[in-house]
């Protein structure tokens, strides 16, 4: 063969030889030696490569060129580049490490439920809420099937570990709510004040919550309204109770809007046909408006008004036990204004900044009277007009730390008459906090921060250190501590009469282990809690109160095992006395059950579009006062157990374009006995059962929403 | 004249080895992207090799939007067929990772758009009660911005008339509308002339095979 020749063969080949194949192949895993499936494998700028197998394995081949660089990727893990020697085959263990993103970031939530994105620890939603059997669409109702909460349905207000309704506080995008229940009557608290729609976001903290938050012993709800809407839209709502309606504008811009809504209730239709256990004498009824504005000042600007006003009247006649044969009348007549707003903005270089202000005011006012007995009726006022503002910096230190100050001022005037006799008095309460978020590592945090706060009224000065602890253990699972001091001024009642009182004080201390996925939730929590300096009323006022709190609590929600099903299953055990009020000493208080769960199903029917609901909650029995006991049974007597089980039904369709939801509801479907007390005559012959003043309500509603957009109609069809 | 052959023939070998890189780009392509219409490669599974491919080649190019394009497409795609829920979100973000860079690399707007409404409409399908108004109206809205940006996209008026046909009578959907708008698409994709031979040309055949259904 000429020299020609073999050069010939060897141009022409040249290609095809260098193109001979060798085999790369290997396993990918992660830092703890699990399998990665879907990584890809890829020699850097060459299409050679693979797609990881759910074993981690991968196996290609590629043309030999000596050294070159493989890169695996994989969302979630950072990336990894690694020289390798393509001159012969190769078998490689690939360890791709976890990427700090968010989503994998541990959470600082020791205590709370949080209910917000929908990417992150998402327990109830606004439509779980409305969804939730037995609920009556109220979220404090709903927060009741959550672990942590006592059944106490013969009383306003969230009863939390151990702690008693006063001691829960709500906020709204950072604002104190001073009146969230509106006034109800004996044995027949009030719904919470606000719609579950009016919420993006709901968290429920039962203890060790942030120092941005202070007045609350027990608990805080922290509620996160919406932003903007998606579009302009008008709604309408009528049902056994009452009717509603809305509009909701969105501007053109889609930077703007504004909306109004009222809402008209009168039970005194339902009570003629289903009779209450107390007599109707006035309403009852309510007359509810709210305006809302909300503007985008800028790509990250924020700011926020929301306005309520609220007026009812309700009344009932009972049959009289300290006096048999008369007749007990009791009514009030409430008026109630919340306005806040609220200002957030990226102020660049890592710092935001929230400014709030809200105003707010409400009006009790009871008569009650015995007839046909004299003397005349008595009359009770209560005022309370509370201003508050707030201001918070917060700097952004690196990938996820955080470092939070802020001050808050509040004032307020609490006024009351008793017939011609006032009780007034006016504090002013300042509040400073810093709060710093540090992580050691993504999976690993700490919160550490603290609180003062000075009220005139009492002249004293407090100081709250708290601090958390968080570690994620693989994918979903995390560990977490928390320790805090909790401070709150006694109830306006108590301090009307005695400004010498000090605030009352708890410490919380909770172990929390957590493990959340899309689709599951577990989480188990243990606590300790200690009370001290609780309000006494006897000998005289004073502060020498206290008692401690104990329990474990377990919540499991799965929405995944059965198609279309959601259910959660929660239980709380608790261990709790305390020694307050006119108590002569530690017994476990009357609001108090040792064992509380509840099961919440909801079942949705693709093909009627259906929703249908069920709840069933238990309550250990709680102790009650028996005057005929002697004072070492103080307390020692116990009311049956409570068992509610609640069912919905709703439809969803839509009637024109507007989307509607026809729903029915049903509490205690079964007409269970509920006890949740009793209430003795003064001289201790005669006791009457608290029972609910109307034991299975039957809720019949329609509700619509629909778009007043006409360019918005092609996307109403979706 | 042997070395003038020579050195011809030497040349024509050099030239094919670099020559090869963008003669392999067209054919690793086109080959792939027949593959994409085939029942073999259109499973969950199959699709994530694919995708896995097509972000390789979109590495190696640099400059050409259409693998990180098809990367995005063969993901979101997966993530619609999967049966195991928990799995969608990631492979939402990955066809969103994707479809960034696609973007960076000034790709077609138009078409960027309809996929976009396919990463919504997957994230919605993991639950759909609660994530239903939200991203409907984001998958909506991407469809009316693809029209915007190319009212001549019979992809378009294909994934809105899908969304028409599958959305519960009751939430506002409608079979008449639905075919209506598949009906366009059709017309659409009659006179639809890709911009290039690598750029999207998906969707008729399931066009037709919606319409088909639709019809019984």
């Amino acid at each position: 063969m000429s020299l020609f020749n073999r050069l010939l063969i060897i141009a022409v080949l040249l290609p095809a030889w260098l193109s001979a194949q060798v085999n790369i192949s290997g396993k990918v895993t992660d830092g703890k030696k699990r399998p990665v499936a879907g990584a890809n494998i890829s020699i850097k700028d060459s299409y050679d490569g693979a797609v990881t197998k759910a074993d981690g394995s991968f196996s290609f081949q590629v043309t030999p060129a000596g050294e070159q660089t493989l890169i695996a990727t994989m969302a979630g893990y950072q990336p990894l580049e690694m020289k390798i020697n393509t001159a012969e085959s190769q078998q490689l263990d690939i360890v791709l490490k976890n990427a700090a993103r968010e989503l994998k970031v541990v959470t600082i939530a020791a205590g709370s439920f949080e209910a917000s994105d929908e990417k992150k620890n998402t327990v109830l939603k606004p439509l779980d809420i409305v969804t939730t059997a037995g609920a009556g669409a109220d979220i404090v109702n709903a927060i009741k099937t959550l672990p942590g909460t006592q059944q106490t349905n013969d009383r306003e207000g969230l009863f939390v570990r151990g702690g008693t309704g006063y001691e829960t506080q709500t906020v709204i995008d950072g604002m104190l709510v001073r009146n969230p229940f509106s006034s109800g009557v004996p044995d027949m608290p009030g719904r919470g004040r606000f719609s579950p729609f009016l919420f993006k976001g709901t968290t429920f903290s039962s203890g060790g919550y942030s120092a941005q938050y202070g007045q609350g012993l027990s608990s805080a709800l922290i509620l996160e309204s919406t932003d903007l809407p998606a579009r302009s839209s008008a709604s309408a709502g009528v049902s056994v109770i009452g009717v509603n309606g809305g509009v909701e504008t969105l501007s053109k811009d889609k930077r703007t809007s504004y909306g109004v809504e009222a809402d008209y209730t009168n039970l005194a239709p339902y009570f003629n046909v289903v009779k209450p256990k107390q007599e109707v004498n006035l309403g009852p009824e309510i007359i509810g408006t709210s305006a809302n504005f909300r503007r985008k000042t800028s790509k990250t600007g924020m700011l926020k008004f929301y306005g309520y006003a609220n007026w009812s009247n309700m009344g009932f006649d009972y049959k009289s036990l300290e006096y048999p044969g008369s007749t007990e009348s009791y009514q009030v007549r409430n008026h109630n204004i919340y306005t806040n707003m609220t200002y957030r903005e990226n102020l660049g270089s890592g710092w935001k900044l929230y400014a709030g202000a809200s105003f707010s005011t409400n009006t009790d006012k009871i008569k009650t009277d015995t007839l046909p007995k004299n003397p005349a009726e008595t009359n009770i006022g209560v005022r309370s007009d509370l201003t508050q503002t707030k201001l918070m910096l917060t700097k952004g230190l690196g990938n996820f730390s955080a470092l939070r100050v802020g001050a808050e001022y509040q004032y307020a005037v609490e006024r009351s008459a008793f017939n011609q006799y006032n009780l007034n008095y006016v504090d002013n309460y300042a509040a400073g906090f810093a709060e710093a978020d540090v992580y050691f590592t993504p999976a690993f945090a700490g919160r550490f921060g603290g609180r003062t706060e000075y009220s005139s009224v009492l002249g004293k000065l407090n100081f709250a250190p708290r601090a958390s602890l968080a570690y994620k253990v693989g994918y979903n699972g995390q560990f977490t501590l928390a320790y805090g001091d909790y401070y709150q001024k006694p109830e306006p009642q108590y301090i009307r009469f005695d400004r010498g009182l000090d605030y009352m004080k708890a410490t919380h201390y909770i172990a929390s282990y957590q493990l959340l996925s899309n689709f599951y939730t577990f989480r188990t929590e243990v606590f300790y809690k200690q009370y001290k300096n609780l309000v006494k009323t006897v000998p005289d006022y004073n502060n020498n109160g206290d008692g401690f709190a104990k329990g474990i609590e377990v919540f499991w929600r799965d929405r995944k095992t059965v198609k279309n099903m959601d259910y959660w299953v929660s239980y709380s055990y608790l261990d709790t006395k305390r020694d307050y009020l006119n108590y002569p000493y530690r017994v476990q208080p009357d609001f108090a059950a040792n064992h509380t769960a509840s099961f919440v199903a909801k079942y949705f029917v693709t093909k009627i579009q259906t929703n249908f609901g069920l709840t069933y909650s238990f309550a250990s029995g709680r102790p009650y006062y028996n005057p005929n006991q002697p004072v070492s049974k103080f307390m020692s007597d116990k009311t049956i157990n409570y068992n509610s089980v609640g069912a919905s039904v709703s439809y969803l369709t839509s009637i024109r374009k507007a989307f509607t939801i026809f729903v029915v509801q049903v509490s205690n479907v079964f007409n269970q006995q509920q006890v949740f007390g009793y209430r003795y005559s003064s001289d201790g012959l005669r006791r009457n059962e608290i029972v609910p003043n109307v034991p299975r309500f039957i809720f019949v509603g329609m509700f619509m929403n629909f778009g007043t957009d006409r360019r918005q109609d092609i996307i109403n069809n979706l | 004249m042997k070395r003038f052959l020579l050195s011809l023939v030497v040349m024509a070998g050099i030239s094919s080895a670099t020559m090869a890189q963008s003669a392999q780009y067209e054919q690793t392509m086109a080959k792939n992207i027949g593959e994409l219409d085939s029942t073999a490669t259109f499973t969950p599974d199959a699709l994530l090799q694919k995708a896995g491919l097509f972000e390789r080649i979109g590495g190696a190019e640099k400059s050409q939007w259409q693998p990180y394009y098809y990367a995005a497409y063969c993901n979101v795609m997966s993530a619609l067929m999967q049966k195991d829920k928990s799995k969608v979100d990631g492979l939402a973000d990955q066809a969103e990772a994707d479809l960034t860079k696609a973007e960076q690399l000034n790709g077609n707007a138009s078409e960027i758009a309809c996929i976009k409404s396919l990463i919504a409409t997957a994230r919605l399908t993991v639950d759909p009660m609660n994530r239903g108004e939200q991203y409907g109206m984001i998958s909506a809205k991407a469809l009316e911005e693809g029209k915007q940006l190319n009212a001549e996209n019979p992809r378009v008026y294909l994934l809105q008339g899908q969304a028409l046909l599958y959305t519960p009578e009751a939430f506002g959907g409608s079979k008449t509308g639905g075919k209506a708008l598949l009906e366009v698409a059709l017309q659409k994709y009659a006179a639809f002339k890709p911009a290039g031979k690598l750029d999207p040309n998906w969707g008729e055949g399931y066009a037709k095979q919606l319409l088909q259904q639709a019809s019984k």
